[in-house]
């Protein structure tokens, strides 16, 4: 074996990388997001997604959803992590193929086209629920709520009837059922 | 109308009622109302310090001798900038600071104004929390959520950010509330179902350890005091880390000395081989577990700590205790007793087995070093001030490098809160600023900064007010002209290419010491080395002590990166004997 010449140890294997959803209750006050993302970064763990709003203005709290990947310890330490922060009140963690739960990201898309081929991206988007927000005779905005991956295969079949923008958000979580996360 | 009063005088008030009587700090224009309001409270001294990383060390010299939080006081810009290694060092060491900046005024925040710089967000990551106050109302909280943030759990350092026109500004104060809150972050999570299986643990295991740490310390004397009473009731052998040396008493018989990359052969031996490791208080280090895959392969491990998030962060544990560490012993030493079951006579048989094993490796005196009447060797030099310090109650700081870990190797620790050195970060020029800080907070003790040539040339110039306040510490330099450490790790590891380690153009250590106004000392031979460290001992002024040692001393027992802990390099000593013999191999 070669020499190391590191005065840190070599990395050893890793466990297997899974996708889960971190939801953080926390105190709506300055810097709070910037302590949670600086958290991840600081730390070298993983950010897909972010969706994040006030949910309770009397209570003063906000709700963060962060998609992330990372080994079972790595999520382990990740809400750990998050619950030493002083603004933080409790975090909820899923996996993503969790049946018990309810992930949604909305999606924005604005079409430019001529009628017919608007026409036909309004009909792709029947299947994904997609609601018309705004319509001229050259271009249409449509809002779908759906699974990431629908809205990734949404986006393909539209590029080529005219998709010139997209906007998406974060997802956001629920259980199903009377439970509440306590 | 009720009695409305400043932010500068908040802070004071806030202050005197967490009782704090000293604060380590340098003003500057955005603090300038908080030092004009300093006349006004008798009570609290402040220490002007000539570098802000210096207040911020000296204040967790102060702190972790004294188990109060250390207290800093910069100003905007510069000021905040230069005390982030001593927020980060605080931090990676647990030591509870609250540090107070001043910042440009609310209405200038964001317009890149002279001295403004964005303090909470670069001392977000190395603080335990921080608060920029924006409103005037907000204060008197944020003060006292401050020192209980800082002190509270696992400690760590905080940072107040307060813009000029906030000192300025009036409104009324009010006393900290004793409730806590914190999010229900402050709660001991264990329970008696916990302890029962830890004994249970105890009871089964032929081959058991502790494994204390910094924790221990930061529990406070009772927890010391208690771990004493668990090692003694149990018989299991101890070894600590480099943060926990003084927990339990380093001349006893049950102590196998510190383990890690520079500890005992028995204790890193002890760690590999056991069937138990009870972690109390550390938290799996690097330096102390070296490769992670064959670390201690043979054990069921146990971790108790205040900080869930510590629990398997790098070791998977088959018990974790989340708690305070004094009450978790408190009530595993309870249990014991309540269960009655003689353990002091049938565990002793259990691991008498254990215990002779221990001592074949101790045959090994893996400290030794090869002696030498010419040149002083830097292992003497530390055992001598050890001998000749070890019957007063004296407190010892260090710098990072080689000479640290001679310190901790040589100097035998009895007692909590005697031993300050920078373990996690590593911080060159601590040394020197935590002994201006502990000899503040132990003003009749004998203090010593046992330090290297290089690091204590970061900050030096601390000197001057070790001579302002009348502070008789003691720099204790063992100058071996060169950044050993490095050089070491370049013999070993670098084919000998000593890249920009040799310390060139060194002052006159004993000029420079009569240029701040103390004394300087030199050491150059092994016969006169007692004489001076008596000089330097009943000098009743600071000291610089220029000890000059073999240049080319390496430290060891060392675990080379990488390697577990059963393959330890053993000094040179060893080394010879292993070429006669040829045997040994696969300790090398
Ligand atoms: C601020 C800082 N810079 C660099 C280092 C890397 N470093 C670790 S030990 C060391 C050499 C220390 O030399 P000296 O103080 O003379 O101690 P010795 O090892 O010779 O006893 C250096 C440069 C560090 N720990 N801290
Ligand atoms: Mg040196």
């Amino acid at each position: 074996m070669a020499k190391s010449k590191s005065a840190y140890s070599t990395p050893t294997k890793q466990g297997k990388i899974d996708t889960h959803i971190i939801v953080v209750w926390v105190d709506n006050e300055s810097g709070v997001l910037a302590r949670v993302v600086g958290l991840f970064s600081g730390r070298g763990y993983n950010i897909e997604s972010l969706a994040v709003a006030e949910i309770d203005s009397k209570k003063n709290l906000s709700r963060i959803t962060i998609v992330t990947t990372g080994t079972p310890r790595v999520i382990e330490q990740i809400k750990l992590q998050l619950k030493k922060l002083v603004p933080v009140h409790k975090v909820a963690d899923f996996k993503k193929e969790d049946k018990k739960i309810i992930f949604k990201e909305m999606a924005l898309l604005k079409i430019v086209a001529n009628s017919v081929k608007i026409k036909r991206a309004i009909n792709a988007c029947k299947k994904f629920n997609g609601v018309i927000l705004d319509n001229t005779k050259k271009s249409v905005v449509i809002q779908i709520t759906a699974l990431r991956r629908d809205i990734d295969k949404i986006t393909k079949i539209l590029k080529p009837l005219g998709l010139v923008s997209v906007s998406r958000t974060g997802a956001v979580a629920m259980t199903r059922g009377a439970e509440v996360f306590k | 109308m009720a009695n409305l009063m400043t932010g500068a005088e908040i802070v004071f008030k806030a202050l005197e009622d967490q009782d704090v009587t000293h604060i380590f700090g340098y003003p500057g224009g955005a603090v300038l109302p908080i030092y004009d309001e300093l006349k006004n409270h008798k009570s609290i001294k402040h220490i002007l310090v000539r570098h802000e990383q210096g207040a911020g060390h000296a204040a967790e010299g102060y702190a972790r001798s004294s188990g109060k939080p250390g207290v800093v006081l910069v100003t905007s810009g510069p000021g905040a900038t230069n005390v982030v290694t001593a927020l980060t060092d605080a931090y990676m060491d647990s030591v509870p600071l609250v540090c107070i900046s001043g910042q440009v005024p609310t209405h200038l925040i964001g317009t890149d104004a002279f001295q403004e710089c964005d303090t909470t967000g670069i001392t977000r990551p190395c603080t335990k929390h921080n608060w920029l106050v924006k409103n005037i109302n907000d204060l008197p909280r944020i003060m006292h959520e401050a020192f209980e943030v800082a002190t509270t759990g696992r400690p760590g350092p905080v940072l107040v950010d307060i813009p000029k026109d906030i000192q300025f500004a009036k409104t009324k104060y009010f006393k900290p509330k004793k409730e806590k809150k914190l999010n229900g972050k402050l709660s001991n999570k264990f329970n008696q179902k916990e302890i029962d299986q830890l004994i249970d643990l105890m009871l089964k295991a032929k081959k058991p350890v502790f494994y204390t740490g910094g924790g221990v310390i930061n529990s406070g004397p009772k927890a010391s005091e208690l771990l004493r009473e668990l090692v003694s009731l149990t018989g299991f052998p101890i070894t600590s880390t480099l943060q926990g040396l003084g927990a339990f008493p380093g001349d006893s018989n049950q102590f196998l000395g510190m383990l890690g990359m520079h500890g005992t052969y028995e204790a890193n031996n002890v760690m590999h081989d056991c069937d138990l490791l009870i972690n109390i208080g550390a938290r799996f280090d690097d330096r102390i577990t070296g490769k992670i895959d064959e670390f201690s392969p043979k054990s069921k491990k146990v971790h108790i700590d205040i900080d869930p998030s510590s629990i398997n962060k790098i070791i998977k544990v088959n018990l974790s205790i989340v708690g305070d560490v004094k009450e978790v012993i408190n009530l595993t030493i309870k249990t014991l007793k309540k269960k009655k079951l003689n353990l002091e006579k049938s565990n002793k048989e259990k691991i008498s087995k254990w215990w002779e094993q221990i001592q074949k490796w101790r045959t090994k005196k893996s400290l030794n070093f090869i002696n030498s009447d010419k040149v002083i060797k830097p292992q003497f030099a530390v055992q001598r001030l050890y001998e000749l310090t070890k019957n007063k109650d004296t407190y010892i700081t260090t710098e990072v490098g080689q000479h640290q870990m001679w310190a901790a190797q040589h100097y035998k620790f009895n007692k909590p809160n005697r031993w300050m050195t920078s373990g996690g970060l590593g911080t060159m020029g601590y040394g020197l600023p935590a002994a201006v800080g502990v000899q503040v907070a132990h003003p009749e003790k004998l203090v010593v900064d046992i330090a290297g040539e290089a690091s204590v040339l970061m900050t030096i110039q601390e000197m001057s007010t070790a001579v302002q306040y009348n502070l008789p510490i003691k720099i204790f330099i063992l100058n071996n002209q060169y950044m050993g450490m490095v050089r070491q790790w370049q013999e070993l590891l670098h084919e000998k290419n000593y890249s920009e380690s040799y310390s060139a153009a060194l002052p006159d250590f004993v000029k420079l010491a009569e240029a701040y106004g103390c004394v300087g000392i030199r050491a150059n031979t092994p016969n006169e080395l007692d004489e001076k460290i008596e000089e330097m001992i009943n000098t009743d002024k600071p000291v610089i002590f220029d000890c000059l040692v073999d240049p080319h001393e390496n430290c060891f027992p060392m675990i080379p990166s990488g390697k577990p802990h059963n393959q330890m390099l053993l000094g040179p000593q060893d080394q010879e004997e292993k070429k006669i013999t040829g045997k040994g191999k696969t300790l090398v």
